[in-house]
């Protein structure tokens, strides 16, 4: 069986000069779902489109279900659905008329009113699009995309905007298609939606690939899965929120059981990586006392992507 | 957030038990529906006639708007039972005998006169309030007052002196009597509607498929749609074939409109006014299609609607003959594609003109769409 998409060394330069994608190689097998994990701004969407055959690399292979766009793009269309960043679908149809529309385009496609009871629309198959709230209009996206019974299913950051508990429906609707067999690859920067909803992940940045794996594997890499972030003040080394400097993050990053040691920008918090909170707090208590420093705020959580992210470029994925 | 995924099996969504078929309790059985080469060409053609029925604007700007300026325009430049001449007579010795004389003129009810002193005779005159000013000048005699270039005045001229002259006990030589006739086909209605027609049609085709297919192409709904199998050529024929059904109802409208409200004649068939005004939409909806194939805002493809349908409101004679500007322009004037089918729709609706023989306005309306279309095709974004 051949992956369900894959692509080599892909790359898309915008007129001649702002390079979006830069050498972008994915494999994704059949029946994952894979997550394109990066700030915005990254290369997801321009990457997402290129293997949804939208965009024109500017060099590099795509090949969907073992068919590539050149010969096959009548037939990928038929196994493939598409839920685009940002579609305005026409507001003065009903939802029902709107489904019909797209099944219309399919050879073989799926009994409308099961999508719609699928994706908890039936009840309001009835109302104009332009009626429908932010999270009904996103579960019709995916519904559009679902009525030609794809094989592979692209969703473009699928859940952005929305509340939570309309993203945890569109989650339920996503599992349930993988469940059935299908492929899924979806953009993101929603770390959570990463970590719950992907079997493995890429996080991308300027274009590149910068690590691949399942969202455990990421965070191992760490090297542990717990944070400990605090603040400290006074004491004779000074002005400790001077921190930032290489010297005041060596000291912390030598107590026992850390991985490695960041300065958090802004608010003046250290944050450290660890693999044995038990060890390294009573360490950490006992160098803030002896240094006659005032420990201002301590916090332990455990790992996530976005620490994943931060160590591997320096920066939130959320930064402006 | 920690919660783990609900994960509904087939069988236990609680959802559907009301549905269940009295059978064996299974879950209902919906029947996709079965497609045809035909059917992705159909839907869109019944999705796009329900967005335009659900859209008050169109109908209006379509539909009633032209009825309004029909019904405006045929008013206000209504033939009048009879032109009347307006004549100021300067206060003097001699002014009221010639009142008398044009108040006991065969013409009377055509001369509107009134005694005023000279200035304000004069002044009047230059406002336009009156057509000609008559002065005597003391000695039996008269001078008329006008300025030539205005043919009202002219007119006035003639027929004030007709009427003093005769009134005074002037003889023809030779008898003459005179039949008038306001018959329809010769009216500035006549004229008008078909010309709105074609404008109606230059109108919405330009809008109804330029500024419609960039507006799709903002919200990113003709992107949604090329991600899907639909044809492409298929969406382009349901969006024409869209313009040909409204056409059929603009045209119909507008040509009863004229016939029952302004008595209008229709000599040629109502059959090849359809196929002028299909030939008519379809190169107009062409040169939407060329206009809208790179804009992605709104607003900049309404500025480029706008310049392209200016100069044949101007030229293409809609309100008023285009024969009116210097012989230099009127063939690049007949070659503009609004000019060619206002043309052929006067040429069949006035005179009964068969399709045969408006080969070469056909032929320009052709070449407009046929260029434009091809030219769209290569430029086109979808995207």
């Amino acid at each position: 069986m051949p992956p369900a998409i894959q692509c080599r060394d892909l790359r898309k330069t915008y007129d001649g000069k702002v390079e979006a994608v830069r050498g972008l190689s994915l494999q994704i097998e059949a029946g994952e779902c894979f997550g394109l994990l990066g700030p915005n701004g990254a290369g997801k969407t321009t990457t997402i489109e290129i293997l949804e055959g939208l965009l024109e690399p500017t060099s590099g292979e795509v090949t969907i279900l073992g068919q590539n766009w050149r010969d096959n793009a009548r037939e990928l269309r038929e196994s493939m659905g598409i839920s685009l960043q940002e579609t305005r679908l026409s507001e003065k149809l009903t939802v029902r008329e709107t489904i019909d529309l797209f099944s219309s385009f399919y050879r073989r496609p799926r009994a409308p009113e099961e999508v719609l009871e699928e994706l908890q629309l039936s009840e309001k198959s009835d109302s104009w699009v332009g009626k429908l709230s932010g999270g009904q209009r996103q579960r019709l996206a995916v519904a559009t995309a679902l009525v030609g019974n794809p094989k592979v299913l692209f969703l473009d950051e699928p859940t952005t905007g929305l509340d939570p508990q309309s993203r945890r429906q569109l989650w339920e609707i996503i599992r349930g298609f993988q469940e059935r067999g299908g492929t899924v690859l979806l953009t993101t920067h929603y770390m959570d939606e990463a970590e719950r909803l992907c079997d493995r992940l890429a996080i991308v940045d300027h274009g590149l690939i910068i690590a691949e794996g399942t969202p455990a594997d990421l965070i191992d890499r760490l090297g542990g899965h717990h944070m400990v972030e605090f603040a400290v003040s006074g004491g004779r080394n000074g002005d400790h929120h001077g921190s930032a400097n290489g010297a005041g993050l060596e000291q912390w990053k030598a107590l026992p059981g850390v991985e490695s040691a960041r300065h958090e920008e802004g608010d003046g918090m250290v944050c450290l990586t660890v693999h044995e909170p038990h060890r390294t707090i009573p360490a950490l208590l006992d160098a803030v006392a002896r240094q006659g420093s005032k420990l201002e705020h301590l916090t332990t959580r455990q790992a996530s992507l976005e620490d994943v992210f931060v160590r591997l470029t320096g920066r939130h994925l959320r930064e402006e | 957030m920690t919660e783990t995924l609900a994960r509904p099996g087939p069988a236990e969504n609680p959802m559907t038990v009301a549905q269940e078929t009295p059978t064996l309790g299974q879950k209902p059985t919906h029947v996709p529906p079965t497609t045809n080469r035909w059917s992705g060409f159909a839907h869109i053609l019944g999705a796009r006639m329900k967005e335009l029925k659900r859209e008050p604007e169109v109908i209006f700007w379509v539909f009633v708007f032209p009825l309004l300026l029909a019904l405006g325009l045929g008013i206000a430049f209504r033939n009048k039972p009879a032109d009347t001449s307006s004549v100021a007579i300067v206060e003097g010795p001699g002014a009221q005998q010639a009142l008398t004389l044009l108040q006991s003129s065969q013409h009377k009810s055509s001369i509107h006169v009134t005694v005023l002193p000279r200035a304000e005779a004069m002044q009047d005159l230059r406002l336009g309030k009156y057509d000609i000013v008559l002065e005597p000048d003391g000695e039996g005699g008269y001078q008329y007052y006008f300025d030539p270039s205005i043919s009202q005045s002219v007119l006035a001229h003639t027929l004030i002196n007709d009427a003093l002259q005769s009134a005074a006990g002037r003889k023809d030589p030779l008898p003459t009597s005179t039949i008038t006739s306001s018959a329809p086909g010769s009216r500035y209605i006549d004229f008008l509607i078909p010309g709105l027609l074609g404008m109606n049609l230059m109108n919405s085709g330009m809008w109804g498929i330029g500024f419609a297919l960039v507006e799709m192409r903002q919200r990113k709904l003709l992107k949604r749609f090329v991600a899907t199998p639909m044809r492409r050529s298929d969406f382009l024929l349901a969006l024409t074939a869209s313009r040909l059904i409204l056409m059929v109802v603009e045209i119909g409208l507008l040509l009863l409109f004229g016939v029952i409200v302004f008595h209008m004649v229709v000599l040629g068939s109502w059959l090849t006014i359809m196929l002028i005004g299909a030939l008519g939409s379809v190169t107009f909806g062409a040169i939407g299609l060329l206009t809208a194939s790179r804009a992605q805002k709104i607003e900049s493809v309404s500025g480029l609607i706008n310049v392209v349908m200016m100069p044949m409101w101007i030229f293409s004679g809609v309100f008023f003959s285009y024969e009116r500007f210097p012989a230099v322009v009127l063939p690049f004037i007949r070659a503009l594609p609004l000019t060619a089918l206002n043309d052929a729709l006067r040429a069949t609706i006035l005179q009964g003109e068969p399709l045969a023989a408006q080969g070469w306005r056909l032929l320009v309306l052709l070449l407009w769409g046929g260029i434009s279309f091809i030219l769209a095709l290569r430029w086109f974004r979808w995207t």
